[in-house]
C-alpha cells in the first residue's frame, strides 16, 4: 500500500511537472511579423476661428494614415511591421485647450508622435508641451520662425518660414512694379506679425516705400476705418492679411469700397477653395501658397538638384484626395499628408519606431517630395526650421469661361499664368 | 489737411454702425429696465438672427429685409419661449438666479448651433452698391441697416407711449405690484417685454449680417458692445442705447483712424469704467 502510495505521488509529480514544462516546450509559433501600432497625436480645430483650414489638414493627414494602414503598413527592416492610429480631440481654437490636451495625449493616451495643430498660434503652445516630454512633434499647418528659436529640439517644421512667406511676392512685384507704395495690413496674431516682421526689410531693402503698416485683431469684422486709412495712405499695393476669416472679409470689403488697388496679397485666405464665394471681390487677390496642385514638385525637379525623391505624385495624392474627401486639395490639405509622409520616412530611416533613433532621422533628412524640398535646420540657434521648402504666388483669374481660377503667377518657372497686374478698378 | 480727411471718411462709418448697434443694445436695455433681468442669452439671439438673413436670403431667397418680418416675429415668439421656460420662474429670485438661467440659454443655443451650423463663417453675399461723397463711401447696406434701426427704436418708442400694452409694460417697469393691483396681467407683460427684448436682438442680427460675415459664436462680442452701450446709455433706457450706441460707433470708427486698432478696446472700457464712476445710471439713466 505504502509502496502504491508512494509510486503515485511520484508519478503525480512527474504530471506536475509535465504540466509547468508543457508550454515552454510546445514550439512557439512561427515567427510572425511582429506588428506595432504606432499612435500618432494631434488636436484639430472642429470649432472655433481655425476651422476652415484645420480641417482641411487632417484630411490630408488622414488620408495618408488611411493609405499606409491599407497597404498593410510599413515594413522595417528586422522584419516588423508598423501601422499607426490617430488620437485627437478638438481644441477649439484654443490655445489653453491646446495645451491640457497636448498633455492629455502625451501622458494617457501614451502618443508615440505628436503632429501640430493648425495656426502658429496654437502650434508654439503645443511646441511647449510637446519639448518639455520630450516628444517629437511635426508642425504642420505653422510657419512661425520663433518656436524653433527657443532652443526646443524635438518639433520639426514642415512650412515654409514666416519670414520668407513675402520674399518671392516682393520678388515679383520688384519686376512688375519697382514703384509701388506698399501698404503692410495685418492680423495681431504670432504667425502674420512674424510675416511682418522679414517682409518689411526685404522691401526697404529693394527699394520699395512702406506707406502704411498696420495691425488688426484676429476677430475684427469692421475693416472700414483701416481702409480709410488705406486710401488715405497712397497705397497702390496691399500686402496683408492673417487668416481665413479675416482674410475673407478683408477682401470682401475692399471690393465693396472700391479701393481700387493695383494688386492685393492676403495670408492664408485666398489659397482655400471656399475663396471664390466671395465672387467678383475674389477676383485679382493673390496669395502665397505652401503647394499648389499646378505648380506641384516632380521627381525630375528632384533629379536636377540631386535631392532623394519620396512618396506619391502631385497628380496622385491629389485625386486621392478628391477621391476621398470630394473637394481639390488646398495647401493645408497637402501639409497634413506631408506631415505624415515625413514621420513615415524618418522611421523607415530609423529602421525603428524608437523616438531617439527618429529624431535622428528627421535632423538627417533631406528628401523631395509633391510637397517639396525637406529638410531640417540642425543649428542650436533654431532648430527644426525648414530650410528646404519653396513657396509660390497664386492669383485668383477668371477662365475664358469666365469662372475663378486659381492661377500660379511666379515664380516664372512654374507660372500657369502672368500676373494680372494691374487688378482691373472694380 | 490729412486727418481732417481721414475723420470726415470715418464718421459716417461710425454713426451708421453704431445705430445698429445701438438697437442690439436697446433689447437687452427694455428686459433689464422692465424686469431686472441681465439676459446672457442675448449674444446667440443676434447671432440666430444673422442666421435667419443668411437662410431666407440664400436659401429662400427672400429679400433681407423683407426677412426681417419674419426674423422679427421668429424673435418674438423665441423671447416668449424663453421667458416662460428660464426665466420665468426665477424673476423673483436674486439676480446670479436669472442670470445663470440666460447663461444655460446662452450655452444651450452656442451648443445646437455648433452641431447644426459648425464654426464655420458664413458670409451673406449681398450688395446694395455703395454711396460717394466727396472723400467719404457709403456703403448702401449700412445705410439701409442704420434707417431700419431708427425707424424699429421710434416704433418702440410709439408702442411704449402711444398703446395700451405699452403702457402696461411701462407701468410693470415701474412697479410690478402696483401694476398687479391695477389688474395688468403682469406675467403676460413681462414675457412681452423679453419677447420684444428678444425681437430687437435677433433684427440687428439680421442687419448686421447684410454687412459683416458670422459665425455661430460670434453673438459674444456683438454682446459684450450691447453691455457697454448699455452702460453708457443707461441701463433701462432705450433712447439712451440708441445714443450709447452712436457713441460706440464712433469710438470704433474714429480711434482707429489716429492710433493702432488695439488701442479701441482700451479707451472704450476705460470711458466704461469712467461712466461707472461718474455716472453710474448712464447717460440718459433712469432713476433707480
Amino acid at each position: 500500500m505504502r509502496k502504491l502510495l508512494s509510486l503515485f505521488s511520484r508519478l503525480s509529480l512527474v504530471a506536475l511537472l509535465l504540466a509547468a514544462c508543457a508550454p515552454a516546450a510546445t514550439p512557439a509559433a512561427p515567427p510572425a511579423a511582429a506588428e506595432t501600432t504606432v499612435v500618432i497625436g494631434f488636436t484639430s480645430s472642429l470649432t472655433g476661428s481655425q476651422e476652415v483650414s484645420s480641417k482641411r489638414q487632417v484630411n490630408g493627414f488622414n488620408l495618408w494614415m488611411d493609405q499606409v494602414n491599407a497597404a498593410g503598413g510599413l515594413k522595417l527592416p528586422d522584419g516588423s511591421v508598423v501601422k499607426f492610429a490617430a488620437k485627437t480631440y478638438d481644441d477649439e481654437s484654443n490655445k489653453e485647450r491646446v495645451q491640457e490636451l497636448y498633455t492629455r495625449l502625451i501622458t494617457e493616451d501614451n502618443a508615440d508622435f505628436l503632429i501640430s495643430p493648425y495656426s502658429s498660434g496654437l502650434t508654439a503652445a503645443a511646441a511647449i508641451i510637446a519639448e518639455q516630454n520630450g516628444k517629437v512633434m511635426i508642425t504642420a499647418g505653422a510657419a512661425e520662425d520663433d518656436a524653433y528659436k527657443q532652443g526646443y529640439t524635438h518639433i520639426f517644421q514642415l512650412y515654409t518660414p514666416g519670414s520668407l512667406y513675402l520674399i518671392s511676392t516682393v520678388d515679383m512685384l520688384k519686376k512688375l512694379d519697382p514703384g509701388a507704395r506698399v501698404a503692410i495690413v495685418h492680423e495681431n496674431d504670432k504667425f502674420s506679425t512674424s510675416v511682418v516682421t522679414g517682409l518689411k526689410p526685404y522691401l526697404e531693402a529693394q527699394g520699395f516705400e512702406v506707406v502704411l503698416e498696420e495691425g488688426y485683431a484676429s476677430d475684427t469684422t469692421d475693416f472700414g476705418p483701416v481702409i480709410n486709412k488705406l486710401t488715405e495712405s497712397g497705397a497702390t499695393v496691399l500686402l496683408g492679411g492673417g487668416h481665413y476669416p479675416d482674410g475673407s472679409t478683408f477682401a470682401r470689403q475692399l471690393y465693396e469700397r472700391k479701393v481700387g488697388l493695383k494688386f492685393t496679397s492676403l495670408l492664408v485666405a485666398p489659397a482655400d477653395s471656399k475663396f471664390p464665394e466671395l465672387g467678383d471681390a475674389a477676383l485679382g487677390v493673390s496669395t502665397s501658397s505652401q503647394w499648389e496642385l499646378k505648380a506641384t514638385h516632380t521627381q525630375e525637379e528632384a533629379a536636377s538638384v540631386g535631392g532623394e525623391w519620396f512618396g506619391p505624385s502631385g497628380a496622385e495624392f491629389a485625386s486621392a484626395y478628391e477621391a476621398a474627401f470630394g473637394d481639390k486639395p488646398t495647401y493645408h490639405a497637402a501639409g497634413g499628408y506631408a506631415a505624415g509622409l515625413v514621420l513615415q520616412k524618418a522611421i523607415l530611416d530609423a529602421g525603428s519606431t524608437d523616438p531617439a533613433k527618429v529624431k535622428a532621422a528627421l535632423e538627417a533628412m533631406d528628401i523631395f517630395t509633391f510637397y517639396g524640398g525637406i529638410k531640417f535646420d540642425t543649428s542650436a540657434e533654431a532648430h527644426g526650421l525648414q530650410i528646404s521648402h519653396q513657396m509660390v504666388v497664386v492669383q485668383w483669374q477668371k477662365d475664358d469661361a469666365g469662372a475663378l481660377v486659381r492661377e500660379v503667377i511666379w515664380p516664372a518657372e512654374v507660372a500657369t499664368a502672368d500676373p494680372l497686374y494691374p487688378v482691373p478698378a472694380p | 489737411m490729412q486727418s481732417l480727411s481721414l475723420l470726415l471718411a470715418s464718421l459716417p462709418d461710425g454713426v451708421l454702425l453704431g445705430l445698429v448697434y445701438g438697437l442690439a443694445a436697446m433689447g437687452l436695455t427694455l428686459i433689464w429696465g422692465v424686469m431686472n433681468v441681465i439676459n446672457l442669452s442675448h449674444g446667440p439671439i443676434i447671432t440666430l438672427g444673422m442666421f435667419g438673413t443668411f437662410f431666407l436670403f440664400l436659401r429662400a431667397g427672400v429679400n433681407p429685409y423683407l426677412g426681417l418680418f419674419v426674423i422679427a416675429a421668429f424673435g418674438l415668439l423665441l423671447g416668449v419661449l424663453i421667458y416662460a421656460v428660464a426665466v420665468h420662474r426665477v424673476i423673483n429670485a436674486p439676480h446670479l438666479s436669472s442670470l445663470l438661467a440666460t447663461f444655460s440659454v446662452n450655452m444651450i443655443i452656442i451648443g445646437l448651433g455648433t452641431a447644426v451650423f459648425t464654426t464655420s463663417p458664413y458670409n451673406v453675399d449681398f450688395s446694395l452698391g455703395s454711396l460717394p461723397l466727396g472723400p467719404v463711401t457709403l456703403l448702401g447696406t449700412r445705410l439701409v441697416a442704420a434707417l431700419v434701426a431708427i425707424l424699429y427704436a421710434g416704433a418702440l418708442y410709439l408702442f411704449l407711449y402711444r398703446t395700451r400694452p405699452g403702457k402696461f409694460i411701462r407701468a410693470v417697469a415701474n412697479n410690478r405690484a402696483a401694476a398687479e393691483l391695477m389688474g395688468i396681467p403682469s406675467t403676460r407683460i413681462l414675457a412681452l417685454s423679453f419677447g420684444l427684448g428678444t425681437m430687437l436682438a435677433a433684427v440687428s442680427g439680421a442687419l448686421i449680417a447684410t454687412f459683416f460675415p458670422f459665425s455661430i459664436l460670434s453673438g459674444g462680442s456683438y454682446e459684450l458692445k450691447s453691455f457697454v452701450i448699455g452702460v453708457l446709455g443707461g441701463l433701462g433706457s432705450p433712447v439712451g442705447a440708441l445714443l450709447g450706441g452712436l457713441i460706440l460707433g464712433l469710438l470704433e470708427g474714429i480711434i482707429p483712424a489716429f492710433l493702432e486698432s488695439s488701442w479701441v478696446p482700451v479707451i472704450e472700457f476705460a470711458l466704461f469704467v469712467l461712466i461707472l464712476l461718474v455716472r453710474p445710471a448712464g447717460l440718459l439713466g433712469a432713476k433707480r
